[in-house]
């Protein structure tokens, strides 16, 4: 082999093998084997050489580009992979356990309660309505068989405007309107009226760590051809049962409403002890948590549905306390303080 | 209310039967019980009856006394007692060595240099009175060492029914109701109650009596002379004790008896005092004195019980001082009536004194008790105190009577409101247990609503079926789902709109939901130097501060920012409330629900923040109706409100609500350095407007052109204006413009503006991109916008 490739192969060899980036790399191969490099231009000095003598040069030569093209594409790769590993190297450890740095809104826990509450009777068919807080009399009392005079009206502190109007001193004051709205669709096409309506409700009263003028409710109404007694536990216990995620025991005890007869104080199992006792059923075993009863029949009649044909239950959920018992909020007065320091902390809707 | 299981035991059979699991079984069935049942008299023990055989006075002691008492076992004990009664001669209560008393064990006591073997208890110590100056005195006959327990009804399991509960049945305000409730409960018969016979008094002269108003509904009374027992028999007053009275005297304690019994509130005239008896209202207010001393304002509203013309009692809530039974009386009219409910409730309202007897009244209590109360108390009166004379006939005058209530229904009505299967004899002998008449024919029944259940509470069908399911037990219902047809729900717009805005405005923007009161903060308020503007009042608060409904939430958070200044550098709060804009036509409220957000910042600029609303809003606009807002400026309305950058917010060309900067001197007040903007709108005007949906787009094939453009803005010009410009230019291609940059000296404002063209059929010529934009550059220099150079 000529002396000039042998010399020219150990220069490529040494060159490539202290090459350190690929610029410089890109470099050598211009100097070797580009249109001008030194490899291109031992072919230029072939002229003096025999046909013989070419040949062999000539092919020894194109051993030598090959070769070269070779080693320059196995250095590139190298290098390519030394770059990588340099920058996985260069790349710091991060700190996954420094504490998270997240700026995040918050629901008012009611919203969550509430949201909870709707979820499950929305699942169940209910219709989901809002209603005013300044109401009427009628809407309030007369719609609901409470007529002036009534003791239920004492023992509600009711908020009175210079008007005569009334803050809504409980949901009720909803259902002549529900009854209205969706009477003619029950009469005329069968179709049930199944609605919940949770609102914010006002009592004329000191407040105290467990005493509030202002409070939230959610009630609900069911009237169709056939609804039961039997009906009302079912749906009381279900629902309770999926607002607690646990099975819930539920009791019905007589209670007195002038807008439900029979009327009933439903208490559940406590949540605390299951029923046992604790200090926070007062070791009773139980909560009393919801008044409910079938619809009376002058409060059907009052919203157009003849008590004849249709019966119907209704239920009132203090949301409030729901919220306190889910979240133990200890003083129902933390919910309207707008204390940032409480509020910020509910900041999933779940 | 206290009630004993012994009185009750008077008038039913217990015997076999676990009394407390009955008590439990009325809680379920009849009205709450309270947790608390009390076991009388369990923690006594070893006490007996004693004599006391000589009385010595302690040589070295001035109040004690040394005692040898026969306790009837054969020797005389030594005692060392400190009552001031004692006397040779007297029974007692003896607390035998070994005697239980609580949790003390009586034993051999050294007391004073004496050996005290036992001791002499009150009855205070027994727990069966409050009389707490001597040791009892036992002067019913009984041989000494007889058990206390044996002679006397001090064992007792007394429980309380929460008052609340019994709101709507006046037949349960005394244990001979609670005694019916009991029976069907546990399916034992109702004993009657053993009443005197008063028709043997028929020949006797009338009390002069004369209704004379209508609210008074019936009045019974009788005469009775020569009464001389004056301390009640002690079951009595155990009784009394454990439902909560104290012991007066026979008379007084004997009317409680009753009204504690049937529940029938009974009042005892001197009869000197009450010659005429009269029951009217007067013309003019009065003064008059209580039997418990207290001058009272009477006005022309009060049913009041008068000698003639002189009144002697308030109807159904207290007697006088001047007609009380005193020492010296010797003829007595007792009194038992019923008086109008309602009337009742508001005379003890406004008086503000609620008796036992007015509790009752206002329950509109069973008018034919009046009567039978009397012939009750007559036979309880001759029992006890054998020379007793009655002599007056019964006199009774019947105002007006409640109509004899009669219900008609059928086993299907039964079926169809409770759900489950109650067999036909289980329905009339529920109803017979609790005094209804029954009448059953087949599946049909007609019930005659009881006396003492048809004053109000009985009225309808529907309260049969309580009457029927309680008795029953809810416990024992069978649970089951309706089956009723379903249907889709459709989902209340602004309810929907509501959860949405929330849940961007808490999980984009991580602002706080916060809830207030619909009343402005009049305290909170000052301290902010916002006046609360005149708006609708409430007519009827306690407090100072509730006074004014609110007509906007942003003072209301104003405060509440304030509250929260140390909170975080930034931070926002929203709610979605309520306030009341006025007054309509019909002069009723004007409500609005409305959301409200304030942003308070101590690092940016108040130009940021209020950009950061007012984005927030388009945000709003955008993701929940898939349209925008425009703003028009506007003059400040509140004080609060700061008049530069004020802007109303419009959908559908429609005023909804306002965005703004709060005003200096509220916000120093705040903080003096902090940024606060607030923005207010309608949310069900909002969730009204029409949604847009969402327009697709398919995109473009071709290479779009971007053509930037840098304006100076002259002073005040919005960018409304400038874009007017180019309104109707470049049609389908001109796909939509953005400022990309700003630049601001002190003098100069200058906007880049980057029109997008492009287009979905073609590829766009420069040449055609050029000659839009030269018409727009024509178009901006007529409204004095310059190019920047």
């Amino acid at each position: 082999m000529d002396e000039k490739i042998i010399k020219l192969k150990e220069e490529l060899e040494s060159k490539l093998a202290s090459v350190s980036d690929l610029g410089e790399l890109d470099k050598i191969r211009v100097a070797y084997l580009g249109k001008k490099g030194s490899i291109t231009a031992l072919l230029k000095g072939m002229k003096g050489l025999s046909h013989e003598e070419k040949k062999a040069f000539g092919a020894d030569v194109n051993k030598l580009k090959a070769y070269a093209g070779e080693k320059i594409e196995e250095c590139i790769s190298a290098l390519k992979q030394k770059e990588i590993e340099r920058e996985i190297k260069s790349m710091p450890q991060f700190d996954i356990t420094a504490p998270a740095d997240i700026d995040r809104g918050s629901y008012h826990p009611i919203t969550l309660v509430q949201r909870q509450c709707e979820a499950i009777f929305k699942s169940m068919g209910f219709n989901v309505e809002d209603y005013s807080e300044i109401v009427t009399d009628y809407e309030c009392f007369e719609s609901l068989n409470i007529p002036k005079h009534h003791p239920a009206r004492d023992m509600q502190d009711t908020y009175y405007l210079e008007n005569g109007q009334l803050l809504k001193s409980q949901t009720s004051a909803a259902q002549n309107a529900i009854l209205k709205k969706y009477g003619k669709n029950l009469i005329e096409n069968g179709v049930p009226i199944k609605a919940i309506f949770p609102g914010r409700c006002f009592r004329n009263e000191a407040t105290d760590a467990c005493h509030e003028n202002t409070f939230f409710q959610m009630e609900g109404v069911m009237v169709d051809k056939d609804i039961s007694i039997s009906n009302l536990i079912f749906f009381m216990k279900t629902m309770l049962s999926e607002v607690f995620q646990k099975d819930i025991k539920v009791r019905l005890r007589p209670g007195f409403f002038p807008f439900v007869e029979p009327g009933f104080e439903l208490d559940i199992s406590c949540l605390i002890c299951g029923g046992t006792g604790c200090p926070s059923c007062k070791h009773s075993g139980w909560l009393e948590l919801c008044p409910c009863g079938m619809i009376h029949p002058n409060v059907l009649k009052e919203g157009g549905i003849d008590p004849e044909k249709y019966t119907g239950f209704a239920f009132g959920l203090g949301l409030t306390r729901l919220a306190m018992m889910k979240y133990g909020i200890k003083d129902i007065r933390d919910l309207n303080s707008g204390s940032l320091k409480v509020l910020s902390q509910f900041t999933d809707d779940e | 209310m206290f009630l004993s299981m012994n009185w009750i035991g008077d008038f039913v059979d217990f015997s076999g039967l676990d009394k407390v699991e009955l008590i439990h079984k009325f809680s379920l069935s009849t009205a709450e019980v309270e947790n608390e049942i009390f076991f009388k008299g369990s923690d006594i023990s070893g006490i007996v009856v004693a004599e006391i055989k000589s009385v010595e006075n302690h040589p070295d002691s001035k109040k004690l006394h040394l005692l040898k008492v026969d306790a009837g076992d054969g020797k005389l004990t030594d005692v060392v007692c400190g009552a001031p009664n004692v006397k040779v001669g007297m029974k007692t209560a003896f607390a035998k060595v070994g005697a239980k008393i609580g949790d003390i064990t009586i034993s051999p006591r050294p007391l004073a240099g004496y050996t005290s073997n036992g001791m002499c208890c009150s009855e205070a110590e027994i727990g069966i009175s409050d009389d707490n100056s001597g040791i009892m005195e036992i002067t019913d006959d009984a041989e000494n060492g007889t058990d206390l327990k044996d002679l006397y009804q001090i064992e007792d399991i007394v429980f309380e029914v929460d008052n609340k509960s019994l709101t709507n049945r006046p037949d349960l305000w005394g244990h001979y109701g609670i005694a019916r409730e009991f029976a069907a409960l546990a399916g034992r018969e109702l004993k009657p109650l053993d009443c005197a016979d008063l028709s043997k008094y028929d020949s006797l002269p009338k009390v002069d009596m004369k209704i004379e108003d209508n609210l008074c509904q019936r009045y019974s009374c009788l005469q009775v002379e020569n009464i001389n027992r004056t301390v009640s028999p002690v079951n009595m007053r155990i009784r009394l004790f454990y439902c909560g009275m104290r012991g007066i005297n026979f008379l007084a304690d004997l009317t409680n008896y009753l009204m504690l019994e049937m529940g029938q509130p009974m009042h005892a005239f001197d009869s000197r005092k009450v010659e005429k008896i009269r029951i009217k209202r007067f013309d003019k207010p009065f003064v008059f004195r209580t039997l418990d001393g207290v001058d009272r304002n009477i006005d022309e509203n009060t049913l009041m019980i008068c000698n003639d013309n002189t009144p002697v009692a308030i109807a159904g809530i207290m007697g006088g001082l001047d007609s009380e039974i005193v020492d010296d009386t010797t003829t007595l009219t007792l009194e038992s009536a019923t008086f109008d409910s309602v009337s009742i409730r508001k005379s003890s309202v406004r008086l503000a004194h609620r008796t036992d007897a007015s509790m009752r009244y206002e329950k509109s209590l069973d008018p034919e008790m009046t009567v039978k109360a009397i012939a009750r108390f007559v036979k309880l009166l001759e029992e006890y105190d054998g020379g007793v004379k009655v002599v007056s006939s019964l006199t009774d005058e019947y105002g007006y009577r409640y109509e004899t209530v009669t219900l008609d229904f059928d086993k299907a009505f039964v079926n169809r409101y409770t759900g489950i299967e109650i067999s036909n004899r289980q329905i009339v002998n529920t109803l017979s247990s609790l005094g209804f008449k029954v009448e059953n024919n087949g599946d049909d029944f007609k019930v005659v609503v009881p006396s003492w259940r048809a004053t109000k509470d009985v009225t309808i069908k529907a309260d049969i079926i309580e009457e029927i399911t309680r008795i029953y037990g809810y416990d024992n219902f069978d649970v089951n789902t309706t089956r009723s047809p379903l249907y889709p729900v459709r989902a209340d717009r602004t309810k929907t709109v509501e959860d949405k805005v929330k849940d961007l405005l808490v999980k984009k923007y991580s602002l706080h939901e916060v809830h207030s009161y619909i009343w402005a903060y009049n305290d909170e308020l000052k301290a902010l130097n916002i006046p609360v503007e005149n708006n609708i009042k409430l007519a009827n608060a306690t407090n100072p501060n509730i006074e004014t409904i609110r007509n906007s939430i942003i003072p209301t958070q104003l405060c509440q920012i304030k509250q929260n200044t140390s909170f975080a550098p930034d931070f926002g709060i929203f709610e979605i409330g309520r306030v009341v804009k006025g007054m309509d036509e019909n002069n009723l409220c004007i409500e609005k629900k409305m959301l409200a957000v304030t942003l308070f910042s101590k690092t940016k600029d108040v130009s940021a923040l209020y950009f950061e609303l007012r984005d927030m809003l388009a945000v709003i606009a955008g993701d929940i109706r898939h349209s925008s807002f425009t703003f028009k400026p506007c003059e400040p309305e509140h004080s609060y409100e700061h008049p530069v950058n004020l802007n109303k917010i419009l959908i559908d060309g429609e005023e909804i609500g306002t965005i703004g900067i709060v005003h200096p001197v509220a916000g120093k007040s705040i903080d003096k350095k902090a940024s606060i903007v607030f923005a207010e709108l309608d949310i069900e005007e909002f969730a009204k407007s029409e949604d847009l949906g969402i327009t697709y787009c398919e995109p473009s094939k071709f290479p779009p052109i971007d053509y930037d453009l840098s304006l100076v803005v002259p002073q005040g010009m919005l960018f409304d204006a400038i874009k007017t410009a180019w309104d109707g230019l470049g049609k389908d291609i001109l796909k939509n413009t953005r400022i990309v940059d700003t630049y601001d000296t002190e003098t100069v404002h200058s906007i880049t503006v980057r029109f997008e063209f492009s287009s979905n059929q073609r590829t766009l010529s420069s040449a055609e991109v050029q000659e839009i934009m030269d018409k727009v550059i024509e178009n901006l220099s007529k409204i004095g916008v310059e190019l920047r150079k």
